[in-house]
């Protein structure tokens, strides 16, 4: 008898191949060019626009919609690539919710934003599918080193080319694109979207990647600071928090990152294999990922726990509802005190919380759920960053343009401090280092 | 990026995107500003003669229509020329061009109709280094009332006189602003070039009342109890004023004469139609007034990209591209035979196209009981109405006949042959 959502344990190929392909199809599916007009007729094209100002990137929303309403949308990818050269992973990934749409003068009077994210989607589609719009400044003679393909280290390398340097990026991994290859849900990237913009970002040329190259591991930070003129960090966060909770080294519990890992790089959904029983603990995006994913590859009970209240959740409204939306049952103000189980999980164990006094602690009051996986989702964290960098908060302490406290190297994205940890706070951080470090070496020559 | 520069009547400008005479071109923070945003020009509010200075009204001098979503579609105004006293604006000028010298500089004008208030001015005007000058015959509210604007504008000779009067004494380029509120505007074209001028400008504002208040029966806007006409611009306008330029354009005595758009421009498109049917370059008002200057951003980006995807490298292969093609009704191939169709695929079953068909047209779009539309070839003469009622781009579109199929509402083979009005048989006086 073939699995399905009530076979027990952990098991592969729950849902039919249709199935697979239709919970990981497009989570919006883009707009069509009908659907693009009646979305930017909405825009009030407003002055000094309060969506502009809510993107970390600085996009001219109101411009780029009115070039797609004028029907030159490749002007307004070309609006938005000279702010933001990822904006087209930006329009599928970013929480726009609580960034541009959430401050949109049409979310104040109807409740209803423009959907900036989707327009911005329909333009840089168009674009991509075309060619890469711009093309490098004379040779500067500069060779900057970049450490980690992720969104900071891409933005920061293709601005650099731009300015006509020469660019290394080094990364411990085998392909480019960092979380957008590694983490983002699946169904926000979907058709190989990361890798293909990678492609795309790169042809502007300039760029050399050197894949399977860790920092640290044979790559030594004083032997870049040598041979190249700056350095930039974006090696986002590769430690994980521990759980603390007794029985947290159990089989099939892990870390939600490397399950979705896992999962954005199988070539067939159905190999993975999922529990009945699922809990998550964790209340950010990842746990959210995590949970939904599992939901969509056919766990029939998926449980996602956090440890404070509703309203304290980094993951936002929005990625609550679409988690409730997909079966996930949200438990708050709970926290793992034991997993349960002869050599695998079985059960967690949980003990509600309250505040006193500003500080968690246990209601004393506990409860079990079934779990034959259990995804710890509980932060990330600064690994492999190279000695004698200050530190801020647990990151690569910078300044405002992401210079470091040592002269030579800049950082940026999730390693770096200041910023939420997201794809677009990243490739913002990525090109304001790249134009500081452009300022600092085109002022010393 | 394509090459925007644009040389009129040798005033070279950035890009062809002027600012009108109007509020926008009214002082000198406003134009500084304007020409940070990327303006390639503009004029300047009309000055009027040394003096006290004209007086505006104290209350609203705008009225607007909108179309849905609450979008000004057309715009009546009742402000006078500039109420600012002549010297500061000349001084204004004079600077502003001084730091911008790659931007055009036009001075609008609008003095009594005398040989001497003209001879004064000029000189004074000169001096600032603008760039050239435009002669308002063309505001229709208060100042014509005064024997000035569109007073002037509307005949000819006086266009005539007072283009000669400037042109005799500046040796600036000289613009004369049309009026359209006036029965052919070829007259005061031709009266313009006999004159002398260096180009037209067109259209200016056209006499209109924009709503009456049906609660205190007046008409909007309302001034302590009263209103008056104003002058109507904005998107609505455009028809109409490209209608004009195009008149002026295919007009044999103007040929020649050069032509500045103005009228409802509002987007690169708007702009790129006026130059194909004759205009050297364009001028905007309202659509700054109602989205600020930046606006200008996407008339550079997008005629940029339109320019580019044709593989023009100057905007002068726009200019007049359309005119050749701009003809009258008798010119018009009758042997063209079209038919409505409509794609099934993106029809969303509103039944517009039916209710426009089936009560105010030819009965030639049929309708089942599951709401399918379709078009019947053999009653659809072709009209375009369905089309335009359509609220889904694309859906319905024109498709030619091919020559040697049968048109399926008269039963004839359609000729491959061109033949108008003038040759038709049922025509009584056929040249054939
Ligand atoms: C599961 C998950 C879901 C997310 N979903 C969203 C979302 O929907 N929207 C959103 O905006 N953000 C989301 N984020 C956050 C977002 O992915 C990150 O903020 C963003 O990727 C940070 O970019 P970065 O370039 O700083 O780091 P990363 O994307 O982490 O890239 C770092 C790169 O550095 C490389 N590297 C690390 N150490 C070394 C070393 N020592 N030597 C060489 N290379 C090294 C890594 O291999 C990697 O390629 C999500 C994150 C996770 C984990
Ligand atoms: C408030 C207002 C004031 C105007 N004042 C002048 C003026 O002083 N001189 C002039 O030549 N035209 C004046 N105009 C007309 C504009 O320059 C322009 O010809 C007209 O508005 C049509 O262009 P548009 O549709 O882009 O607005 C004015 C228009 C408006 C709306
Ligand atoms: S806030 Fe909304 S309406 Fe205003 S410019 Fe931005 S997207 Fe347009
Ligand atoms: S637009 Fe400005 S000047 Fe005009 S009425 Fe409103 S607030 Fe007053
Ligand atoms: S108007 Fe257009 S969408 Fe509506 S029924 Fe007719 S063809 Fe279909």
């Amino acid at each position: 008898m073939p699995n399905d959502a009530q076979t027990h344990g952990i098991a592969d190929h729950r849902l039919s191949p249709p199935d697979y392909a239709d919970n990981f199809s497009d989570l919006h599916a883009p707009l069509s060019d009908h659907e693009a007009l009646v979305a930017a007729d909405r825009c009030y094209f407003c002055h000094d626009a309060p969506c502009m100002d809510a993107c970390p990137t600085t996009i001219d929303i109101p411009l780029f919609i009115r070039q797609i309403s004028t029907g030159t949308a490749d002007s307004a990818a070309n609006t938005i690539f000279s702010q933001n050269i990822l904006g087209g992973m930006c329009a599928r990934v970013c929480p726009t919710e609580t960034l541009c749409e959430e401050v949109c003068v049409r979310e104040t009077a109807e409740g209803k934003p423009v959907l900036i994210g989707l327009l911005q989607r329909y333009a840089t589609d168009g674009m991509m599918a075309k060619a890469h719009p711009f093309s490098r400044a004379a040779d500067t003679g500069k060779k900057i080193a970049v450490i980690g393909a992720g969104p900071a280290g891409l933005a920061c390398a293709h601005r650099l080319s731009l300015n006509g340097h020469t660019v290394t990026v080094f990364d411990a991994r085998t392909k480019g694109g960092g979380l957008n290859e590694f983490g983002i849900a699946a169904y926000k990237s979907v058709d190989d979207f990361a890798q293909s913009e990678v492609t795309w970002l790169l042809s502007i040329g300039g760029i050399d990647m050197k894949y399977d190259t860790a920092l640290g591991n044979g790559l030594s930070i004083d032997a870049l600071k040598a041979d190249y003129d700056a350095v930039f960090l974006g090696i986002g966060l590769s430690g994980v928090n521990a759980l603390r909770a007794e029985g947290e080294d159990k089989d099939n519990v892990r870390d939600a990152v490397d399950f979705i890992e896992d999962l954005r790089q199988a070539p067939d959904l159905g190999t993975l294999k999922v529990g009945r029983h699922v809990v998550v603990i964790g209340g950010g995006m990842t746990a959210v990922d995590a949970a939904v994913q599992s939901k969509l590859l056919g766990a029939e009970n998926v449980t996602m726990v956090y440890r404070r209240g509703k309203g304290r959740m980094s993951a936002s409204g929005f990625e609550q509802e679409l988690a409730t939306s997909k079966g996930v049952r949200i438990i708050y103000n709970a926290a793992p005190l034991r997993v349960i189980g002869n050599g695998a999980a079985q059960a967690v164990e949980f003990a509600y919380t309250h505040t006193v006094d500003g500080k968690l602690e246990n209601t004393g009051e506990t409860f079990t759920i079934a779990a034959d996986q259990v995804f710890k989702a509980i932060g990330q964290t600064l690994d492999g960053a190279p000695k004698g960098l200050k530190l801020s908060g647990g990151k690569i302490k910078v300044d405002a343009v992401g210079q470091t406290s040592d002269p030579a190297i800049w950082a940026g994205g999730d390693c770096a401090s200041g910023g939420d940890d997201l794809t677009v706070t990243a490739v913002a951080e990525g090109r304001d280092a790249a134009d500081d470090i452009h300022k600092t070496l085109t002022a010393e020559g | 990026m394509a090459d925007l520069t644009s040389n009129f009547i040798g005033i070279k400008s950035p890009n062809p995107f002027w600012l009108a005479s109007a509020p926008p071109t009214d002082k000198e923070y406003n134009v500084r500003r304007a020409f940070e945003a990327g303006w390639g020009g503009v004029v300047w509010k009309t000055l009027g003669e040394e003096g006290p200075p004209i007086v505006n009204v104290n209350g609203p001098r705008y009225g607007g229509i909108y179309s849905g979503d609450r979008r000004l579609i057309g715009l009546n105004n009742i402000e006078l020329i500039t109420d600012r006293p002549l010297q500061q604006n000349l001084r204004e000028i004079k600077a502003v061009k001084r730091d911008y010298p790659d931007r055009a500089m036009i001075v609008s004008l609008m003095v009594p109709c005398e040989e001497e208030a003209w001879k004064t001015i000029l000189p004074v005007v000169e001096e600032t280094g603008a760039d050239g000058i435009e002669l308002n015959f063309g505001c229709p509210h208060g100042m014509a009332e005064r024997g000035m604007g569109a007073a002037v504008g509307q005949v000819p000779e006086y266009i005539e006189m007072v283009t000669r009067w400037c042109k005799q004494y500046t040796r600036m380029p000289v613009i004369v602003k049309l009026t359209p509120n006036i029965t052919d505007i070829r007259m005061p074209a031709e009266a313009a070039m006999r004159g002398g001028a260096d180009a037209v400008s067109l259209i200016n504002t056209i006499n209109s009342i924009t709503s009456v208040n049906l609660d205190t029966f007046t008409p909007e806007p309302t001034i302590d109890g009263w209103g008056a006409h104003g002058g109507y611009c904005g998107p609505a306008v455009k028809p109409i004023a490209l209608n004009m330029v195009a008149e002026i354009a295919r007009n044999e005595a103007t040929a020649n004469l050069q032509i500045s758009g103005i009228g409802g421009i509002s987007t690169w498109r708007d702009a790129a139609e006026f130059m194909a049917l004759g205009a050297g370059n364009v001028q905007v008002c309202t659509a700054a007034m109602t989205y600020g200057f930046k606006i200008v951003q996407e008339m550079i980006s997008g005629l940029s990209q339109y320019m580019d995807e044709h593989e023009m490298t100057s905007t002068s292969e726009i200019v007049g591209r359309a005119v050749p093609n701009a003809k009258d009704w008798q010119d018009l191939n009758l042997n063209y035979i079209a038919k409505a169709k409509i794609d099934q695929d993106l029809c969303i079953k509103c039944g517009r196209c039916f209710a426009a068909c089936e009560d105010t047209s030819h009965q030639a779009i049929s309708m089942s009981d599951d709401r399918v539309f379709e078009v019947k070839n053999d009653e659809c003469i072709a009209c375009n109405l369905c089309v335009l009622v359509c609220p889904v781009e694309n859906c319905i579109s024109m498709e030619q006949q091919a020559a040697g199929t049968i048109d399926e509402r008269t039963g004839k083979v359609v000729e491959a042959e061109y033949a108008n009005w003038t040759t038709h048989p049922n025509n009584p006086s056929s040249v054939m």
